[in-house]
């Protein structure tokens, strides 16, 4: 910088011509976005890495579209996409025409106005590298409840197995599964067990394998026929299994027919059709409708009433439960479908984890008063913990 | 050993597939994925053994000439006769003006749909019991499903204009109230049944059975 050290003037004072000289060397040196607004690029968070998040605050003025430009390292910049220019965020995770964002590499930023206006680009962005997260912070609160359930769950099990018993609320629909199959032997006839129409992968149809090994159990221990029809070649494949393990339990491997789990179809109202023309047709004395149920469970329980078996129907699915509750005798609702195998089996260790989901839901109960209350009071920090994604 | 591998490998995808769930990590990830991509394959292999059921189930009865035998004929020749013409068709079977296509839709879904139709009239049939007014709670789901179906129609409004209102406020609220409870209710119940699989307490599901 040239200073005028001349007499009669201060010391760090320029003289007018030469100060404008110099600011016009100053600005010829600096690049446009010196003047432009800035913008930040940061690593997104609770991801798996290959991904830059670049925030901004739109400016005054904002130009119909932002070309987004990156540069890796200290080399040059190129597009990689085009955004409206409303937006005041972008999620960089590279495209199939660009080479992606790779882990460990810096990368930077720069917003430019489409159509062209030099006044409002962007500032050049510091540099961000991307990394992968080893736990998503979003889901603290789903890890907090559900390590809670799960040591409530080991500490009612240790319990159990120490001795201790509880007392639970006797689930009619239950208990009358064994009156069923009883009414059936006596009857001369058999149980149908429908599964639901949701594939091995749904936890209903795991819950109803579970149900159906005991039913099983039942079947063969009264010598009563069962039949079990199944929309899903996987809940065909472990039916088998299940009923032919039940079978074993008891001593009554003979008694098992391979004929008795079948794979119908997983076409939903041809299913219906074959289990319907099952019901008119063999006449089961108690039909069994546990697991995950949609538009058919009233074509399937109105079937059933028809004939007049007995119906016992248990589901998580809410919005069929008001026609199973219509058309069945009795109806195992939500939870309590669940609960069916600790109920039927009478294991400590599976009633243990009734316990704990008892105890967790008191708690559930308890902050969700707290919650109303804080958040009633303004103070919404508890409400804003239990937010999910 | 016949039940012990099983529980193992259920165990073992059981925490895997829970820490995939919070760990999004490619370490975890990636195998993650993997083990979703396992579970298309293995349904995929157990449609072969689906398909043999079927065969065998309906073939035997047909040459024991059991009741309805004929029908058993159309479904496996219907059956075979699709997979063929499926296959002959190669990757264009499900193209407009395919032979597979003209079977799905002439078939099998005018017969869907008539199968759906058919809940018209089962609804119809079971709401007629349901409503039947017997007990007092049965008088109040009557009563509430009264004013839900006027407030749900156009006459509704006609007739009194708060009655849409108070259709929206039993949907809204007491509605919302019960099918949260259930819902939760419900989600506490597949935890625990998750937990007791992956536990190792919960054997019923797997073969050689377990039960007590």
């Amino acid at each position: 910088m040239i200073l005028n050290n001349a007499p009669g003037a201060g010391p760090a004072t320029l003289r007018p011509p030469i100060l404008l000289l110099i600011l016009a060397s100053v600005f010829s040196l600096l690049p446009l976005s010196a003047f432009a607004f800035p913008v930040n690029a940061l690593d997104t968070p609770n991801d798996g890495g290959r991904s830059i998040t670049v925030r901004w605050t739109i400016p005054a003025n904002p130009p119909k579209q932002w070309q987004v430009l990156r540069a890796e390292g200290s080399g040059s910049f190129a597009p990689v996409d085009t955004i409206a220019g409303t937006l005041d965020a972008f999620n960089d995770e590279g495209s199939r025409d660009q080479e992606g964002i790779r882990n460990g590499f810096s990368y930077r930023y720069q917003l430019v106005a489409l159509p062209a206006d030099p006044a409002v680009d962007s500032e050049v962005s510091q540099a961000a590298v991307p990394a992968a997260s080893w736990f998503d912070t979003g889901k603290t609160n789903v890890f907090v409840a559900i390590f809670a359930f799960l040591a409530l769950i080991l500490y009612y099990i240790w319990r159990a197995q120490s001795g201790t018993t509880w007392s639970f609320r006797a689930i009619a629909g239950l208990a009358a599964i064994e009156e069923a199959i009883g009414r059936s032997t006596e009857m001369g006839k058999g149980v149908l067990y429908v599964p639901g129409v949701q594939d091995i992968d749904d936890i209903q149809t795991i819950a109803s394998m579970i149900i159906l090994g005991n039913v099983a159990r039942m079947t063969a221990k009264y010598e009563t026929p069962l039949m079990v029809p199944t929309n899903s070649p996987a809940v065909y494949t472990v039916a088998d299994e299940v009923v032919k393990a039940s079978y074993s339990d008891v001593g009554r491997g003979d008694a098992y027919r391979s004929d008795q789990v079948r794979y119908i179809t997983s076409e939903q109202f041809a299913y219906v059709a074959a289990v319907n023309g099952m019901m008119l047709r063999e006449r089961p004395a108690a039909n069994l409708f546990l697991g995950a149920f949609f538009a058919e469970s009233l074509l399937l329980a109105e079937t059933g009433h028809e004939t007049g078996a007995i119906q016992i129907a248990g589901t998580a699915n809410v919005h069929q439960l008001p026609f199973f509750v219509v058309a069945c005798d009795y109806t195992l609702i939500g939870e309590e479908y669940y609960a069916a195998s600790a109920y039927l089996s009478k294991d400590p260790r599976l009633l243990g984890s009734l316990k704990a989901s008892d105890t967790l839901k008191i708690l559930l109960i308890a902050v969700i008063v707290l919650a109303a209350v804080s958040l009633t009071l303004g103070q919404s920090q508890l409400v804003d913990f239990f937010a999910t994604q | 050993m016949k039940r012990e591998v099983p529980l193992l490998i259920s165990m073992v995808a059981g925490i895997f597939v829970l820490i995939g769930f919070f760990v999004p990590h490619p370490a975890i990830k990636t195998t993650y994925d993997d083990i979703q991509q396992w579970v298309i394959i293995v349904v995929a292999f157990t449609y072969v053994l689906g398909v043999a059921n079927v065969l065998r189930i309906n073939w035997t009865q047909v040459s024991r000439k059991e009741a309805d035998w004929p029908f058993k004929i159309a479904l496996i020749g219907g059956m075979l006769a699709t997979i063929a013409i499926g296959f002959s068709e190669g990757s264009h079977y499900l193209d407009d003006g395919s032979k597979f296509t003209w079977i799905y839709n002439t078939f099998y879904s005018s017969m869907s749909a008539t199968m759906f139709s058919l809940l018209a009239f089962f609804i119809a049939s079971a709401a007629f019991r349901a409503f039947r007014v017997r007990t007092m709670e049965a008088f109040l789901l009557a009563v509430a499903a009264f004013i839900l179906m006027l407030g749900r129609v156009p006459i509704g409004n006609v007739i009194h204009p708060a009655l849409p209102e108070v259709a929206d406020w039993l949907m809204e609220i007491p509605q919302n109230a019960a099918k949260r409870g259930i819902l939760m209710g419900a989600a506490l119940g597949v935890m625990a049944t998750g937990f007791r699989i992956i536990l190792g307490i919960e054997k019923t599901y797997g073969a050689d059975g377990g039960g007590s």
